[in-house]
């Protein structure tokens, strides 16, 4: 317990420091000790969290990370201005996303022509890589964001995307020509701005303002060939 | 409380009496960061560089020295932190658009790499105008070949995205692999002959890979289905990027063996028409070819199919 010893100090430092002028009037004395406890206001609800979490039930740790990832699906399809989707990130949604891409992409080719779609592992491949070269590509123009924020962001913008290849596919249902080529077009190039749009939002802020376009176009890059991969689908 | 009169720098004269005073040693090479105007008349310099004065323009001699002295402060980091790869990426969007519009206006007389580089050589475009350019290559080939056979009944469409990582090791190793066969030529060639001139490594891979944003615009064209526009397009992207490297080539083999700098030259000519020929024949079917019998052919659609075939 240290005792305060500010009485021989306030003689010295009292006069040239109109700054602490008030402290000078304080004294304590030499018996007395001076302690106390030092409180800082945490979310108690960590504490909760880490001395339950191994005695809960497999269904809640599963429902609360579903109920995360369902948050951040929210603030995609709305997207606004806001931390939430950069704070907490997870890379389960851009999991659950890119793997109900990839097996959408699929076709059921039983001949294995050359030169057909993409296979699994080459659709996974792009988004991951693609994701990865373009946080590398910001980190090194200089942005402030996260490595795995970044990763988080571009993986669930997605999700339109993912969207625009089930609408695809149901609409291949229907038979081809030229009616459901138009409407495949217009709602790829629709979920195409908006998963372009959702993404700029969240990451725009984070890089300098004179790099802004160079550290946008490899995202725009990147969610064409997407949609290039989802337009081009033929069963 | 140290007086406000200490503060002051001394004076070391001006730059006459300092210019004197390493009179005494004309051997030492002085390097002075000082107006560019100024610094023509001050700099001794290196003994092996007589004066050109008609090629300063061209080689920026007095911007080479002050550059170099900012290229050697500026990469400092070991190359193992990521602040060094940062370095590669010092760039500005306008100053991207710069250089690709430089490379888009060849003018005869500048440099390119010393007008728009100036030791400032940046990874951002080469790496991304090439990936821009795979995509639009394999994206162009696709739909120009789905256009093409769109009337036939037996053709069935497919993605063909096999040919995107193709295209991806074809380009790729185009722009890194020749600028590093360029560059150790360049060095080599330079412990023989003494050049004014002579580029690192990663201002040949700027050159090149700036050099080919014209291929972009000119892959979507492709997608027009006729053979003498195609044709068209490649002569004039040839005659754009190749006249870039063309003009930032030249001054650096000009002091060598006639035929030795003419050699270069063509090479490098030669494999850049490689790249655009062999794109052209491999993404992109040609309008007439693998069109049905039942189709009208006349006879000089024929006799073009058996010409090119």
């Amino acid at each position: 317990m240290a005792e305060a010893e500010e009485s021989p100090g306030d003689r010295e430092t009292a006069s040239p420091r109109p700054l602490f002028a008030g402290l000078s009037d304080i004294s304590i004395s030499e018996d007395t000790p001076v302690e106390g406890e030092i409180t800082i206001p945490m979310r108690s609800r960590a504490r909760e969290f880490d001395s339950s979490t191994l005695n809960e039930s497999v269904r809640n740790t599963i429902m609360r990370d579903l109920k995360a990832v369902g948050k951040k699906f929210m603030h995609v399809l709305y997207p606004r201005k806001s931390n939430a989707l950069l704070r907490d990130w997870d890379l389960w949604g851009p999991l659950i996303l890119c793997v109900s891409l990839a097996l959408m992409l699929q076709k059921s080719s039983v001949d294995g022509e050359p030169g057909g779609g993409p296979q699994f592992a080459e659709v996974f491949v792009i988004i991951w890589f693609g994701a990865v070269t373009i946080t590398i590509n910001s980190k090194l123009l200089g942005g402030n964001i996260s490595f795995f924020q970044s990763l988080c962001v571009l993986g669930y913008c997605i999700l339109p995307l993912t969207a625009a290849m089930l609408i695809c596919r149901l609409v291949l249902l229907a038979g081809p020509g030229p009616i459901n080529f138009m409407i495949r077009l217009f709602v790829v190039v629709v979920m195409f701005a908006w998963s372009v749009i959702a993404s700029t939002a969240f990451l725009a802020d984070s890089q300098p303002p004179n790099r802004k376009a160079l550290a946008v176009y490899p995202v725009f890059l990147f969610y064409f060939v997407i949609s290039w991969l989802i337009l081009t689908f033929t069963p | 409380m140290a007086a406000v009169d200490d503060l002051q720098f001394e004076e070391f004269g001006d730059r006459a009496t300092r210019a004197t005073s390493l009179a005494a040693s004309p051997d030492a090479a002085t390097v002075s960061i000082e107006d560019p105007s100024d610094a023509s008349k001050h700099q001794p310099g290196p003994p092996g560089r007589l004066g050109r004065e008609e090629d300063d323009e061209l080689l920026g001699n007095d911007d080479s020295d002050k550059a170099e002295l900012l290229a050697s402060q500026k990469k400092s980091s070991p190359f193992w932190t990521f602040e060094y790869y940062q370095t590669f990426f010092d760039v500005d969007t306008y100053q991207v658009f710069d250089r690709i519009k430089g490379s888009l206006l060849p003018i005869p007389g500048k440099n390119f790499v010393r007008l728009y580089i100036r030791s400032n050589p940046d990874l951002y475009g080469p790496f991304w105008i090439c990936a821009t350019l795979v995509f639009a290559i394999a994206i162009s080939g696709n739909l120009s070949n789905f256009l093409i056979h769109l009337g036939e009944k037996t053709y069935h469409y497919v993605p063909e995205f096999q040919k995107v990582s193709v295209a991806a090791t074809v380009i790729y190793a185009y722009a890194w692999l020749v600028p590093l066969a360029l560059w150790g030529f360049l060095m080599w060639r330079n412990s023989k002959v003494m050049n004014i001139v002579s580029y690192s490594f990663l201002e040949i891979v700027c050159v090149y890979g700036y050099s080919l944003f014209i291929y972009i615009p000119t892959a979507v064209l492709w997608i027009i289905p006729q053979r003498t526009v195609r044709w068209i397009l490649v002569m004039i992207a040839l005659g754009i990027s190749g006249s870039v490297l063309a003009m930032t080539f030249w001054p650096a083999v000009r002091e060598d063996n006639r035929r030795v700098a003419l050699a270069t030259l063509v090479t490098i000519l030669l494999l850049h028409v490689l790249l655009s020929v062999g794109c052209l024949a491999y993404f992109f079917d040609a309008p007439e070819i693998d069109h049905l019998p039942t189709t009208t052919a006349t006879p000089n659609q024929t006799v073009a199919v058996a010409k090119s075939s």
